[in-house]
């Protein structure tokens, strides 16, 4: 007798549907047959057997929702003479960290207020108003809808192809696969194969063709795969995309968007996981965004689209899973270039972008516990680089801990540190501290994993040292 | 180095073991079992990834065995290997010791990169493999490089080096076949070309769909291999690398084959039909093939195949046993190999 267990069918499920049996109870089945259909997180997927035998019982009836990986979801009545057949008797599978689908933190409703509504045209060079906690822009009565990181991007996306007909979409698996992460779903039935285009596994070409087109007048938006294969067009985002408005005198615009995640992904190993915020924030000629929320990423995508700029947007593969609402409001822009306070507090100022805001603001709320009120800024832009948000929030609290999954050395923190050291030292009762990830490429191995990549834990050692307070 | 092209022959380095075109029966034995190895460590793997073991991404190459098992017959040990993300039978052909293949995907410290690699990086110096590399076309350069080492040092090894027709596309690729040919460097190419790129199938990503003619302009010949057959793999793997190894420059390989699983762990495989897999799986299997073979020629019964497939699967359940049950690596790991330490004396 074997059991068969769920199987973990993405590196970031923890749990699916048993969508459909499609074998019975008395059913013979050899390795490669397809069992089941399960939905994952990301896509259904068929269930092959892996042992020879007969379908003695199904365990877990069809159409069940949550099914964790590893539950028992049929037994086999198996050839014994097979050793292999036998599952590996009380395996219990890692801990996977740092991968978990978690449901949008609670703060995230306090917060549906933050967005300021502008025209993107009008720049944000008046960035020397900090950013408020309440919009004045967003109506009283706005409602909200609840929707996933990665819809939120395919929802600006598609929205700004309707409104302008040069805006196209081209990356490898971008149309008929639908997004190697989704993000593209829907997209080629909407728009075409004109619009919609799969290319090679050629990131220096199609990034140079991008270029090009965006000189011509097209407004290209270049998904990466992942920020990792953007290395092999780091060349032609920097040197002919960046460059060229300059260079020309200010004839050449370049105005197209590349984007795709950023960061690190769940146990892909050093050349899969990176964070590039600081690498692109470094270059003059391009602006950055880095999102947390689904609000946020619509709006500010959107935004990159019009803008007449080269923008990398720096997307965060687990945060593509998560839901937050977004306001039902047409054309929903957000202006680059501005941060977010996202909680508001007086005791230490924590500055993060994408994922790491989500450590923030736990590290605020157990900070909150030993009386400490942190104030959480969310840069969502970083370059230009809202440094008045910052400095206000210095001047306020006195104290500061960046937070970045990147590495510390030549990092975002060090500009931040950097900046605040310049323009509010007075201010400072305790030298800026940097929560990064550690120096060293990211290992495979869940232990080494966790213990190289920032968490909640080391925001809330690094606010209590900058307030000087005793470590438990 | 420029020259290098009308340099003579480079010295053999070593003693050659010779080797004929047709294998004789101990060595088709050897291959039985060598695709049969990688068949079902591949799909423990998989088990073993269904169960949370094993993480993040991790490419089967179920259905390409007679590739590597092929090519590797025609190798000698001072020979290099390089490849990309889909490496575990590349691994398990050069020799190295399915345990530590195992570990290493299971994240432990008795892994061969010390549970810091995975699936996707995985090197031996002693087998002289170069790993695992996880961006697509990547192993292309490096694998020229290897060859420009060993011309370097007037040895007459030969790097294998392996990559699939969606990497075929790459630019990187062709800068290095220019360099290749154009230094006459000791490198045979095997685009394993399985048919898809993730979800994309040759045609849709490719202008020549004929990987065999991808080095005409640089007057690198080629050939099409049929991938399945492990028999035509040596036969032609040996041709290429004797040629290089006598100083006449790269060769491609295009070796048609097929991947029977998704392409990670977490492809849907909507692009294809399961006609289209139960098709191949079913006339052009490459174990499959070869034992029909075997038994046709009376080189083996059912009964000697099966004491193969029993030794086979205790290898696979052993190293299944010791990539769980030895230890993750040691906190302190984290902060080992970033950079060579010059040494005290
Ligand atoms: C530079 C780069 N771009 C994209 C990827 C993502 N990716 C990994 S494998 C793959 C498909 C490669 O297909 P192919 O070369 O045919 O090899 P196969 O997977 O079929 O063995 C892609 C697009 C990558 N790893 N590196
Ligand atoms: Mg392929």
């Amino acid at each position: 007798m074997t059991d068969i267990l769920m199987p973990a069918l993405s590196p970031t499920m923890e749990e699916g549907t048993l969508a459909k049996w499609l074998v019975k109870e008395g059913d013979t089945v050899k390795p490669g047959d397809v069992i089941a259909e399960i939905e994952t997180d990301k896509a259904t997927m068929e269930v092959e057997a892996v042992d020879e035998g007969v379908i003695s019982k199904l365990v877990v009836p069809a159409g069940t929702e949550g099914v964790k990986i590893n539950a028992v979801i049929a037994r086999l009545d198996g050839d014994d003479e097979t050793p292999s057949s036998k599952p590996n008797g009380g395996a219990t599978p890692e801990p996977r960290a740092e991968t978990k689908d978690e449901p949008a933190p609670a703060q995230a409703k306090a917060t549906n207020n933050g967005h300021r509504l502008r025209a993107p045209e009008q720049a944000p060079q008046d960035a020397h108003e900090p950013a408020s906690l309440k919009d004045p822009d967003l109506p009283e009565d706005t409602t909200y809808t609840k929707t996933h990181v990665r819809d939120a991007l395919r929802d600006a996306i598609a929205e700004e192809m309707r409104r302008d007909e040069t805006v196209f979409l081209m990356g490898e698996e971008v149309a008929q696969y639908q997004g190697a992460y989704k993000v593209s779903r829907g997209l080629l039935e909407e728009f075409g194969d004109r619009r919609v285009i799969d290319t090679p596994i050629t990131e220096y070409g199609f990034a140079g063709l991008g270029v090009g087109a965006a000189f011509a007048g097209l407004r290209p938006v270049v998904e990466f795969m992942t920020f990792n294969f953007a290395m092999q067009a780091i060349d032609h985002i920097i040197n002919s995309a960046a460059k060229t408005l300059y260079m020309s005198g200010g004839q050449m615009g370049c105005p197209m968007v590349f984007r795709g995640p950023n960061g690190a992904a769940s146990r892909v190993a050093a050349q899969h996981s990176q964070d590039y915020s600081s690498w692109y924030a470094h270059v003059p000629g391009l602006k950055v965004i880095a999102p947390y929320d689904a609000a946020d990423a619509k709006g500010l995508l959107k935004a990159a689209i019009r803008d007449p700029n080269p923008v990398v947007f720096l997307e965060h593969e687990l945060m593509y899973g998560e839901q937050f609402d977004v306001p039902d409001i047409e054309d929903f822009v957000l202006p680059i270039g501005k941060a977010r306070i996202r909680r508001q507090g007086d005791g230490v100022t924590l500055v993060a972008h994408s994922r790491m805001v989500k450590f923030a603001l736990e590290a605020a709320e157990e900070l909150a516990k030993e009386g400490i009120e942190a104030e959480v800024i969310d840069l969502r832009t970083l370059r230009p680089l809202d440094t008045a948000t910052v400095i206000e929030s210095v001047k306020k609290t006195n104290r500061i801990v960046t937070c970045e999954e990147g590495w510390r050395t030549f990092g975002v923190g060090a500009e931040i540190a950097a900046v605040v050291t310049e323009q509010a030292f007075d201010y400072l009762d305790a030298p800026p501290l940097r929560v990064t990830q550690k120096d060293v490429p990211l290992p495979y191995a869940a232990n080494l994993e966790k213990l190289s990549l920032p968490h909640t834990a080391d925001i809330i050692e690094a606010a209590k040292k900058v307030c000087y307070r005793e470590q438990a | 180095m420029a020259s290098a092209a009308k340099k003579p022959a480079p010295q053999p380095t070593k003693t050659r073991k010779k080797r004929s075109h047709e294998p004789a029966k101990a060595e088709l034995l050897d291959f039985y079992r060598d695709m049969l190895l990688i068949r079902r460590f591949e799909e423990k793997a998989g088990q073993l990834y269904g169960m949370g073991l094993i993480a993040g991404f991790c490419h089967l190459y179920i259905g390409q065995e007679a590739v590597v098992v092929g090519v590797q017959s025609a190798l000698d040990s001072d020979d290099q290997v390089i490849t990309g993300y889909r490496d575990h039978g590349h691994m398990l052909a050069c020799g190295m010791e399915a345990r530590g293949v195992m570990a290493e995907l299971t994240g432990r410290a008795a892994g061969y990169s010390k549970g810091k690699g995975g699936s996707m990086h995985m090197f031996s110096r002693e087998k002289n493999f170069f790993g695992g590399h996880g961006i697509v076309g990547a192993p292309a350069p490096i694998g020229a490089g290897l060859a420009f080492a060993n011309r370097y040092r007037g040895s007459d090894a030969v790097c294998v080096t392996y990559f699939g027709d969606g990497a075929s596309n790459q630019g990187q690729v062709y800068e290095a076949f220019n360099m290749a040919s154009l230094w006459k460097l000791p490198v045979v190419f095997v685009i394993e070309n399985n048919q898809y790129a993730m979800g994309t199938s040759v045609a849709r990503a490719s202008a020549e769909t004929e990987f065999s003619k991808r080095g005409i302009s640089f007057e690198i010949p080629g050939e099409q291999v049929d991938g399945m057959d492990v028999l035509a793999v040596r036969k032609a793997a040996h041709k290429a690398i004797e040629r290089a190894r006598a100083g006449d420059g790269p060769y491609i390989l295009e070796m048609k084959t097929y991947r029977y699983r998704g392409h990670s762990m977490s492809d849907p495989a909507k692009y294809r039909t399961r006609e289209e897999v139960q098709d191949v799986r079913e006339h052009h299997d490459p174990i499959e093939m070869l034992k029909k073979r075997l038994l046709d020629a009376g080189h083996a019964t059912e009964d000697s195949l099966k004491a193969i497939e029993k030794e086979v699967r205790e290898v696979v359940n052993d190293a299944a046993e010791f990539s769980q049950s030895s230890p993750e690596p040691e906190p302190d790991e984290l902060w080992t190999d970033v950079l060579v330490e010059a040494r005290r004396s």
